[in-house]
């Protein structure tokens, strides 16, 4: 044992942490009773079907390898596969994040740059930002009158304000020293933003660009939820409805995947833009 | 008399002193440096020099005076006045010789790329820096390397007027020589007009035409102007037996040790600093040096 890595050793608590988890699980849930003994009561209270009951993990595991070998049927508006229902999620998600991306750093550039900006610009993020991205919801509804175009909107509206903060913390916080740098090499606006600001801010707007996509993965199932038709929180939504836990057991699981994933992703990225003084 | 390459006239910067009121840095600063020349200004910390130097480089505004340069006024940063930072001012995202192709294709638009890494790597090497160490970012480097990448910077780009802000500040004694010389190299071939920052008395003399001499701050002036009269090519290991050197450098480090501080804070009512210049040549050798600032010609 001596021998192995921290990380290897890391893995092996993990993968045993796992396992322990779902033997206690399993063995936390009674067995389901035969119809023949539920007492009346039970009968009436439901307690007679089958999937009322929160279900043991070697159930949710074969609804993971039942869903995951077959993830894009489409059987009707109720019943699509789960790599469908996660694709219209991620569709929304990433319109509305790069909508707001084209909208926030740019802004956030220009807020960065001009105090004037700054303070004219400032009262209105301070008041919007604190509103609930759900709160949108009826107004987007009504006025844009389109479900998807409105849960689009909400995710917009929620990832918008990490990005122009911190894009606009990250510009107005450049070494001066370096935009001398750009100023003695006579580069112009458009160059010094580019060679110089961009590159010099990028970790921050990296960071702020991470934390609006977990933003967004986090609002979407509750958009979803309420709009209704297609997407990873209509399924959990519906799965419930239908009373299938198995279900909702196995696509929370998933949407906290599909989340890491995509943190993951700007993670990298984050990497990729950092740099030490 | 025609008027100097670059002329600071009359220049005079005052900051806020925290308090509601305002302080003056230095007051009144005029000079001239000709077309060619080395001059290296010396002055105890916090005198203004690196301020005086921005005004040059045209980075910052002087509360009031002019800065002229080729009869033009100096109003704004320009290619044709290359900066070595105090702190070096190396992009950390970029390595060595990006942070040098950075400037040379800053300087140079139409080259092509092969030309400009090319022009910048010859720099880096003038510096001592080749091999891997040239794509290295500014963080995996010493402070010393540090400094010789923005050496090199401003050197590739040829500007008119390089501006050094104490660039061998964190160079060893054997670096520093060799990237001294190779500043002396690069002076001569081109014509290059160099206005240095230093603290070092010695490295001033081996260097420079003139030395200008700062009072303490606040309220520095530009006191002194004191001629460098021993012949080129200068040799690190000769100079010291030249018969003017001791008297220069004594008259130095007496202004230092001494004069920067009585005459600080009194504003004087001439327009230049006083030329000073030793030249004793025609003497016997055995002249002490000690007596020598009696023999200094004041010029008005
Ligand atoms: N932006 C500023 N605002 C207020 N005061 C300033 C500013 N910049 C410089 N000063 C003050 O001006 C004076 C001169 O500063 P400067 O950096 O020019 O000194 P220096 O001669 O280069 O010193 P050193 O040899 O330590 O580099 C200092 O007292 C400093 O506090
Ligand atoms: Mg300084």
């Amino acid at each position: 044992m001596g021998t192995l890595s921290e990380n290897k050793k890391a893995a092996l608590l993990s993968v045993m942490l796992l396992i322990v988890g779902f033997l206690v699980w399993e063995l936390s849930i009674p067995a389901q009773k035969a119809v023949g003994e539920l007492t009346e009561y039970e009968l009436l209270t439901g307690g007679g079907q089958p999937k009322a009951g929160v279900p043991p993990p070697s159930q949710v595991l074969g609804k993971a390898w039942e869903q995951l070998s077959n993830p894009f049927y489409d059987a009707g508006p109720n019943d699509k596969g789960i790599g469908i229902q996660i694709g219209y999620s991620i569709y929304r998600v990433l319109t509305g994040y790069l909508l707001a991306a084209l909208v926030a750093l740019p802004l956030g550039f220009v807020i960065g740059m001009s105090s004037v900006a700054y303070k004219a610009l400032n009262p209105f993020i301070q008041v919007l930002r604190p509103i609930s991205p759900l709160a949108w919801m009826p107004l987007a509804l009504f006025v844009i009158q389109d479900s998807e175009a409105s849960a689009i909107f909400v995710i917009f509206i929620c990832s918008i304000w990490p990005m122009l903060i911190n894009t606009a913390f990250g510009v107005a916080g450049v070494r001066e020293d370096w935009v001398n740098v750009a100023r003695t090499h006579e580069l112009g606006a458009i160059r010094t933003a580019f060679t110089v600001i961009l590159p010099a801010a990028a970790p921050t707007i990296v960071t702020g660009m991470r934390i609006s996509i977990g933003i967004a993965w986090l609002v979407i199932v509750a958009a979803e939820m309420l709009v209704g038709g297609t997407g990873i929180g209509y399924y959990v939504w519906n799965e419930w409805n239908n009373l299938d836990l198995t279900s909702v057991i196995f696509s929370i699981l998933v949407i906290g995947i599909v989340g890491m994933l995509l943190d993951s992703m700007f993670g990298l990225l984050q990497r990729a833009v950092a740099f030490s003084e | 008399m025609s008027k100097p390459f670059l002329s600071i006239e009359q220049l005079t910067q005052r900051y806020p002193d925290g308090q509601g009121g305002e302080f003056t840095v230095f007051e009144n600063a005029t000079f001239g440096i000709e077309k060619g020349e080395f001059v290296c200004i010396l002055g105890h910390s916090g005198c203004g020099k690196s301020t005086i130097m921005n005004i040059l480089a045209g980075l910052s505004e002087p509360t009031s005076g002019v800065v002229k340069m080729d009869g033009q006024h100096v109003s704004g940063p320009s290619l044709d006045r290359g900066v070595v930072f105090q702190n070096y001012s190396l992009l950390p995202w970029l390595s060595a010789l990006k942070n040098v192709t950075f400037g040379v294709a800053a300087r140079f638009p139409d080259w092509d790329k092969a030309k400009v890494v090319e022009h910048s790597t010859a720099f880096l090497a003038k510096v001592g820096l080749t091999g891997d160490t040239i794509h290295r970012k500014p963080s995996q480097l010493s402070g010393g390397m540090r400094q010789r990448v923005s050496i090199a910077r401003a050197f590739a780009n040829e500007p008119k007027l390089l501006l050094l802000d104490e660039p061998f500040g964190a160079l060893d004694a054997l670096t520093r020589g060799t990237i001294q010389e190779e500043l002396i190299k690069v002076w001569k071939d081109t014509d290059q007009t160099v206005f240095m920052i230093t603290h070092d008395i010695d490295e001033a003399i081996l260097l420079a035409d003139r030395i200008l001499l700062m009072t303490n701050g606040p309220l520095a002036q530009v006191a002194e102007n004191v001629e460098i009269t021993i012949p080129r090519p200068r040799v690190r290991n000769d100079i010291v037996e030249h018969p003017n050197y001791y008297a220069i450098r004594n008259h130095l480090v007496h202004f230092l040790a001494k004069r920067s501080a009585e005459l600080s804070g009194k504003s004087s009512d001439r327009n230049s600093p006083a030329t000073v210049r030793f030249d004793l040549t025609g003497e016997t050798a055995t002249e002490d040096p000690e007596t020598a600032p009696l023999l200094r010609a004041v010029q008005a």
